[in-house]
């Protein structure tokens, strides 16, 4: 469930252990071949998998940890429809599927496995997934965001069961259902709409009276004949026993609470980074997000350590800024290394 | 399909599910995500525990009798069954090492 983002900046550390600072356990031993790789990219949305692109092409054959949430948000998305040379619209998993196929092209090697721990207190950095060590000269952190849940009762019990952050996954199991959705961002706005061919009626809930989505997204959630919006409304508990039959609804302005009945919870309220494993290891600010160096490169504090995309980056957070973002990172990482 | 991977569908299910050697079963969509992130995972899982445990794919859009019976929400969802009744359920994709550790009675 929602996880607390990190409330302090750290520092790199100098000497910890990674082990323990991480919390994982993590063999000391070299790593199965003995090499040290010029590049390791960490994650395979459309920032990782564009620096993968690029550094295989700079004959840097980078080692590309995909992890689970392989391809990243764009997965769990349907038709995206603004990225650029795809007038008609792309689905988010074919679209990642190029760039995976690519990326592969120019020599990159994948591997699907989630990185457990990191140590960059001293090169060659070292990476680890459970008990395997990896060691780099350089190291391109592309690891996106997740989705944040809302942590209210009943939210964690029933997910999967009425409860949801993915409409694409999920809006499917609730055809003439009665759905509400949480939010009020773009993400809310796309759920929203996508939902509409599903449910009997689609409910989008939000905490405050004006959606922060743009202007065309909130105008096709406003004029849809099967959307009602509630304004200044947060959901407070969820209820139901083997699956969701209702929310209760708490007023921001009175305080006032009142119930309302359900089928199904969307929860669209915004993202969070997943930089909990480099924790201790480089700065984050107070939301988690990986903090640059602020040279206008991709350059974290630790020389030879990159970020690209929506782990350093809570303003923009598109597919496309994502993308240059991980060409930049590639290109930074490659200097890095011809100068070393 | 994979060659170890058994197909079920609305009609099969209950016979194929309630024999003794445990089978786990993935309720999946062609235009899931997460379900393909998995898929391969378990394709893996299926030769190496090949007669300890099966591995069953339902697919929800051409099933829907099935899932709805197992009051499926979310895809995918793994469902295993021992002689026919539901021993564990887990919802959303997992890397293997989490898998296998969910699932590490079944396939020791």
């Amino acid at each position: 469930m929602a996880q607390e983002k990190q409330g302090h900046v750290t520092q790199p550390t100098e000497t910890s252990n990674p082990a323990a600072t991480s919390g994982k356990a993590a063999a000391t031993g070299d790593p199965a071949d003995g090499s040290i790789e010029d590049l390791i990219i960490v994650g395979s949305g459309p920032a990782g998998f564009t620096a993968a692109l690029y550094a295989g092409r700079a004959d840097l054959s980078p080692l590309v940890f995909e992890g689970i949430q392989a391809g990243g948000q764009l997965m769990i998305t349907t038709d995206v429809e603004n990225y650029p040379g795809f007038p008609d619209g792309i689905l988010g998993p074919e679209l990642m599927d190029r760039f995976r196929k690519q990326a592969e092209r120019f020599g990159a090697r994948l591997l699907a496995a989630d990185v457990t721990a990191v140590d960059f207190s001293s090169s060659p950095y070292r990476v680890w997934v459970g008990a395997d060590e990896y060691r780099a000269h350089a190291v391109i952190i592309a690891t996106g965001a997740s989705a944040k849940w809302l942590g209210v009762p009943g939210e964690e019990r029933l997910t999967g069961r009425g409860v949801s952050a993915c409409a694409t996954c999920d809006g499917f199991f609730f055809r003439d259902k009665r759905i509400i959705v949480v939010g009020g961002g773009d993400s809310a706005m796309e759920e929203a709409l996508f939902l509409t061919r599903f449910g009997s009626r689609v409910t989008v809930v939000h905490r405050r009276e004006e959606f922060r989505a743009s202007a065309i997204m909130a105008k096709r959630v406003l004029e849809h004949p099967k959307i009602e919006v509630i304004w200044n409304a947060t959901v407070a508990e969820i209820h139901g026993d083997q699956s969701v039959t209702g929310v209760t609804l708490a007023d921001t302005v009175t305080g006032e609470k009142r119930e309302m009945a359900t089928d199904a919870v969307f929860v669209a309220i915004g993202h969070q980074p997943n930089t909990s494993v480099f924790k201790g290891q480089l700065p984050l600010d107070e939301k988690g997000y990986l903090i640059l160096k602020g040279d206008g490169t991709t350059a974290t504090e630790v020389a030879g350590v990159f970020a690209a995309g929506d782990v350093a980056d809570s303003r923009y957070r598109q597919a496309v800024s994502a993308a240059g973002t991980g060409c930049m990172a590639a290109i930074d990482a490659g200097y890095y290394l011809a100068g070393h | 399909m994979g060659a170890n991977t058994v197909t079920l569908t609305d009609a099969n299910f209950n016979d194929t599910i309630s024999g003794e050697t445990p089978i786990l079963v993935d309720f999946w969509a062609a235009w899931c995500g997460p379900c393909r992130l998995i898929a391969p995972i378990l394709e893996e899982m299926a030769t190496e525990y090949q007669g300890k445990i099966s591995i069953g794919k339902l697919n929800v859009d051409e099933n829907p009798r099935i899932s709805a019976n197992y009051d499926v929400m979310s895809i995918p969802t793994l469902i295993l069954f021992k002689d026919g009744v539901e021993k564990k359920r887990i919802i959303g994709a997992r890397p293997k090492h989490n898998l296998v550790g969910e699932l590490t009675e079944y396939l020791s």
